[in-house]
Order: structure tokens, then C-alpha cells, then sequence
């Protein structure tokens, strides 16, 4: 048997024990993360070294755009005043008739006894940066839980929903776009009241409504609004417009592509909305009844 | 007969400072945290993975899996991804830059070029994988556009790199 000489320098393990270590280590942090979410302080930490960064690298775009908002010419932005001064009284007949069908419809909904309270409130943050990672369509925010900001809050912008927040850090949170892959939505089809659950694609630009029946009532150019029911989404923000219904008798659902309404990642603000709702209490899980054995009748 | 290596004048440099190690790893950090979108995405090179593999390359002893795997933490916190995908691809790519060292530094840069974008493509694939057993879909293949243009940047790399070790002309001797 042949014998191996001691080394002559002490240089620690060799790299493929270190390899073989880290890969372990590596593999034992993914599989916790992805199956047991148990990281999330580790990952807090680990943001808050990145958060300068984060905020250094992102520095000379948002420079840039204020410097770029600095030198707008006169008659761009009197042309804007106009326009704004024009929307403001258009939105003010419109907000008076709110405020007075809000008012009624308190009225009403104490009448029925039902306790619906949305009080909206919201907070404006700023873009940092769009979705780094080609796999994923989530952009983050300078807002984070210094902010009051929690995790499952929506996101939308002037037109309506992109995204909801689904990682909050100290100062920065993460939203996942609706076009994220598997991100769903519950709707409803303002035209009709039919609901449904609007799931992403992974493309941009692109949303599918799920499950919904051949012969359901859908067309080209119904609007989606939230629906509510799921208790993330206040109810009644826009989220998209549908764009292509396709029947096949060969499916057992209608395959019905939508596109979203809000700028979904061409945006440089954007609210994120607090939705107080007071939601029912979910029913206490109910024992399943012991099966009884179906009496059968006859042959 | 001379073989190509011989025609390559091995220069003698200064030893590397630590603190410009740590630099130039968060200069690559910043350049990978930069707010790239649409085709510049895809088009971005993993500096990060490009300068872990330039140090593990020319330095084996200083640089080694620790920061490599620290590095690959601190990427997939600023990507929102699983942890520990970006890290195990890093010290992948540390074990094959060390292992390597001898070898490729034997070259010249463009036939680093030829070791360097394959490993850069290995890292690709590894997150790839990870994401694709997670329940990604394929990106296309433009996402391998990123590995090629780090491994075009490699020459200009390494001449940057080498420019602080470079040692001053002596005046005296001048």
C-alpha cells in the first residue's frame, strides 16, 4: 500500500471538502426557505447590508429623473397645469356624488346590518428597481415596515392593480406583479357580476383568467375589478380588460387572456394601499361527520 | 519549439491588497444591483460571478468559497429569490476557479476568455436549474446572453484588475 506523505504546508481542507460543505450548506438554505419559510431574520439581515447598496445603485436614475424633472419648459408644464385643473373639477362633481352615495350607502349597509368598512388609506413610494431576475416579475419600493407597510398589501397605480407586497424588509418591500406566474387575483366581470380568479402568465403583459366555464359570459373588452373576496384586494380597483376569448369544445374551460389595465411595470410611483376591513371571523373548522353508509335502495 | 505560453511575457506584481479585493467585490455588487430592465437584463453579465471567478482565478488563497458563498446571500436577498441559489452557484464557480487557478492562468487572456465563459454559463445553468425545479418556466435563451458578454468583458477585466498591482518605475533606475 502505497503511503501518502504528510503535506508540507497546512492549507486547511482541500477545495472539494469545501465544496462539498457549502454546496450542503446551500442546499440545506434553499430547501428550508422554500418548504419551511423558518429565514426570514437571516434574510432581514442580510437586507439591511444590501440596503445601501441597493439605494447607492439605484442613485443615479432617480438623480437623473429629478434632474430631467428640473428642466421642463415653461409650456409643458402649463400645458399639465391646465389639464390637471381641468381633471380636478371634473373628479370634484364626480367625488361630491361620492361623498353623498358613500354616505347612503353607509346608511344602507347599517340598515342591513353588515359590516363592510373600507377605510382606504395609502402611502406613495417610489420604484427602485423592476424586476432584477428574468424568472420573476416583482419590482421593490423605497417603503418598508419603518413605514407601516405589511406584507399582503395591494399595490396599485392611477389605472389600477399591480401587484401586491409580499416581502417586507426595514426599509424597502417587494411586490409581486399580477403577471407574476401563478399570482392570482380574484375578480369580478363588471358587466355581468360573474367572478372569477385571474392568475399571471409570467409574461408581461399578459394575464389568463382561470377555470371559467365554456359557456360562461365573457367577451372581448370586459373590464375585471377586484372582487374582494379574497380579503387581500379591497374590492372594486380595475385590474384588467380582456383581450381574447378562445372556446374550444376539445377544453373543458374557455381560455380567456386579459391584459392588465395598470402600468404593470412602466411605473415610477406607486401606492400602496391599507385596506382596513373588517373581515367575518373564518367558521371554525367543522368535524367531519362520521360517513354513514348509504343505504341503498333496490338492485 | 516554442509553445504559445513561452511568447507570453510573465510579468512580476506587486502582492494584492485585501481592501482592494473588498472594493472591487462591491463595485460588482453596485454594478449588478444597477436598475437594469427590459433586454439590458438579459444582456447583463453577472458581475458578481465574473469578479468572484477573476479573484478565485488570480488569487486562490485570499478569496475562497466564504465570501464567494456570502456574496451569493447577499444576491439573492437584493433578488428576492430562494435563498442559497445564487450562493451555491458562486462557490460552484469558486471550486472550478481554484481548482483551475494553475491552468488558466497559464494562458493568455483570450484563452481565459474560452475557460471563463463556460464557467460562467455553469453558474447560469446552476440557477436555472433551481429555479426550474421550483416551479419556474424556461426563460429562453437569451438568458445565456449574459454569460457570453462577461465572458467579453474578461479581458478588459483583468487588464483593470492587474493595473493597481502594476509596480511603480523606479525613478532611480529610471
Amino acid at each position: 500500500m502505497e503511503h501518502q506523505a504528510p503535506p508540507f504546508f497546512k492549507t486547511g481542507p482541500t477545495p472539494l471538502t469545501r465544496l462539498l460543505i457549502f454546496a450542503f450548506v446551500s442546499l440545506a438554505l434553499l430547501v428550508t426557505d422554500a418548504r419551511f419559510k423558518y429565514l426570514d431574520t437571516l434574510r432581514q439581515i442580510a437586507a439591511v447590508i444590501v440596503y445601501p447598496l441597493q439605494r447607492i445603485a439605484s442613485a443615479p436614475a432617480s438623480i437623473a429623473r429629478r434632474a430631467g424633472d428640473f428642466f421642463v419648459t415653461h409650456s409643458s408644464l402649463r400645458n399639465e397645469n391646465a389639464r390637471l385643473v381641468q381633471k380636478s373639477l371634473a373628479s370634484a362633481a364626480l367625488l361630491q356624488q361620492f361623498e353623498s352615495v358613500r354616505a347612503e350607502n353607509a346608511q344602507l349597509r347599517a340598515l342591513l346590518g353588515a359590516r363592510e368598512k373600507v377605510a382606504v388609506k395609502s402611502l406613495l413610494a417610489e420604484v427602485l428597481y423592476a424586476a432584477r431576475d428574468p424568472f420573476s416579475r416583482k419590482i421593490v419600493v423605497d417603503k418598508g415596515s419603518r413605514q407601516e407597510v405589511t406584507g399582503g398589501q395591494p399595490v396599485i397605480d392611477q389605472f389600477g392593480v399591480i401587484g401586491q407586497v409580499t416581502r417586507v424588509y426595514p426599509w424597502l418591500s417587494e411586490v409581486t406583479l399580477i403577471t407574476e406566474k401563478d399570482h392570482l387575483v380574484p375578480v369580478l366581470n363588471v358587466r355581468n357580476g360573474l367572478r372569477a380568479v385571474l392568475a399571471g402568465t409570467g409574461t408581461d403583459g399578459a394575464l389568463e383568467l382561470r377555470f371559467v366555464p365554456l359557456n360562461a359570459d365573457f367577451q372581448n373588452g370586459d373590464r375585471l375589478v377586484t372582487s374582494g373576496i379574497d380579503g387581500v384586494y379591497p374590492p372594486g380597483l380595475p385590474v384588467a380588460e380582456i383581450s381574447n376569448v378562445e372556446r374550444s369544445a376539445a377544453f373543458l374551460f374557455a381560455r380567456i387572456t386579459c391584459k392588465p389595465l395598470a402600468g404593470v411595470n412602466a411605473n415610477l410611483h406607486v401606492l400602496i394601499v391599507s385596506a382596513e376591513r373588517q373581515i367575518p371571523q373564518r367558521p371554525p373548522e367543522e368535524e367531519k361527520p362520521a360517513r354513514r353508509k348509504k343505504t341503498r335502495k333496490g338492485g | 519549439m516554442m509553445h504559445s505560453r513561452a511568447t507570453v511575457p510573465q510579468e512580476i506584481l506587486l502582492p494584492v491588497k485585501p481592501a482592494f479585493i473588498v472594493a472591487t467585490l462591491i463595485a460588482a455588487l453596485l454594478a449588478n444591483l444597477l436598475p437594469w430592465s427590459g433586454w439590458w437584463l438579459w444582456l447583463r453579465p453577472d458581475f458578481v460571478a465574473l469578479i468572484v471567478l477573476y479573484w478565485c482565478i488570480e488569487e486562490p488563497r485570499t478569496l475562497g468559497f466564504t465570501a464567494a458563498w456570502l456574496l451569493g446571500l447577499l444576491m439573492d436577498v437584493a433578488d428576492g429569490s430562494l435563498f442559497g441559489q445564487h450562493a451555491l452557484a458562486y462557490s460552484i464557480l469558486a471550486y472550478a476557479g481554484i481548482v483551475l487557478h494553475r491552468r488558466v492562468q497559464r494562458f493568455s487572456v483570450t484563452p481565459q476568455m474560452l475557460h471563463v465563459i463556460p464557467l460562467l454559463l455553469l453558474n447560469d445553468i446552476i440557477v436555472l436549474l433551481i429555479r426550474m425545479l421550483t416551479g419556474s418556466d424556461f426563460p429562453g435563451y437569451q438568458y445565456f446572453i449574459g454569460s457570453f458578454i462577461g465572458g467579453a468583458l474578461w479581458p478588459v477585466i483583468s487588464i483593470l484588475l492587474k493595473l493597481p498591482q502594476r509596480p511603480t518605475p523606479d525613478p532611480d533606475h529610471a
